[in-house]
């Protein structure tokens, strides 16, 4: 895989099984893998679905960058993360790591999903039950849905 | 007076919505990127404080001083919050 189909951005539902099928080698002892999937909760309001929005050329250059960090101890690693609207237990954030043993590949897996949330230009918008909607991250940004 | 020259700005998320623009191309005689903030937030009302955001030159996120030349692609960007 070249180092920069390690980070992708996706419109399309993500398919844990076909992405995990992907990450094969011979010299791997462990396989660890993180799904973020859409929660029905932002810890007071019922979500009833998100969007996200990515500043694509950024995303794919700090993705790659975080990837190609990553890749130090292990034999290979992937993420993608979906834009577009999704709904309630959709995933939303898919990564993937092959390590020769298990600790590399979680240390790895966690340091991706750390850094991609840190460092990639990715928007959520959570919309609510009560028919308002907010980007995350920019408190007074509340506006109704039309 | 300061020179005008051509800029371009795309707009994600919130800021697409506050301007209903994806991008657009603007003559300003914005300095710095964070003159330019000041001048786009003002025409379209955007109320977020500069110091909660970051900013994009040329696909590279750079400091709001970074001064602004002909032809620069700037994005403003609200917080990040992927995963």
């Amino acid at each position: 895989m070249g180092i920069d189909e390690r980070f992708a951005l996706s419109s399309s539902a993500l398919d844990p099984v076909q992405l995990a099928e992907s990450l094969r080698s011979a010299h791997a002892g462990a396989f660890v893998s993180f799904e973020g999937r859409v929660r029905d909760t932002d810890g007071t309001r019922t979500v009833v679905a998100l969007e996200y929005d990515a500043y694509n050329a950024l995303c794919l250059t700090e993705g790659a960058a975080v990837l190609r960090e990553a890749l130090q101890g292990i034999i290979d690693a992937r993420c993608v993360h979906r834009v577009g609207r999704l709904e309630v237990g959709d995933v939303a954030v898919w990564i993937g790591v092959i390590a020769a043993h298990r600790d590399e590949a979680f240390r790895a897996c966690r340091f991706i999903i750390d850094e991609v949330k840190r460092r990639v230009p990715i928007w959520k918008k959570e919309h609510y039950q009560d028919g308002r909607s907010e980007w995350v991250g920019l408190g007074s940004a509340e506006i109704a849905e039309s | 007076m300061a020179m005008q020259k051509e800029l371009r700005i795309l707009y994600y998320a919130a800021f697409r919505e506050a301007t209903g623009l994806s991008e657009e191309t603007i003559r300003s005689a914005a300095r710095t990127a964070a003159d330019l903030y000041r001048e786009i937030s003002h025409m379209y009302g955007i109320p977020y404080e500069l110091s909660t955001l970051t900013v994009a030159l040329n696909d590279q996120v750079v400091p709001w001083s970074s001064p602004l030349g002909d032809g620069d692609t700037v994005v403003f960007l609200a917080p990040f919050a992927g995963g």
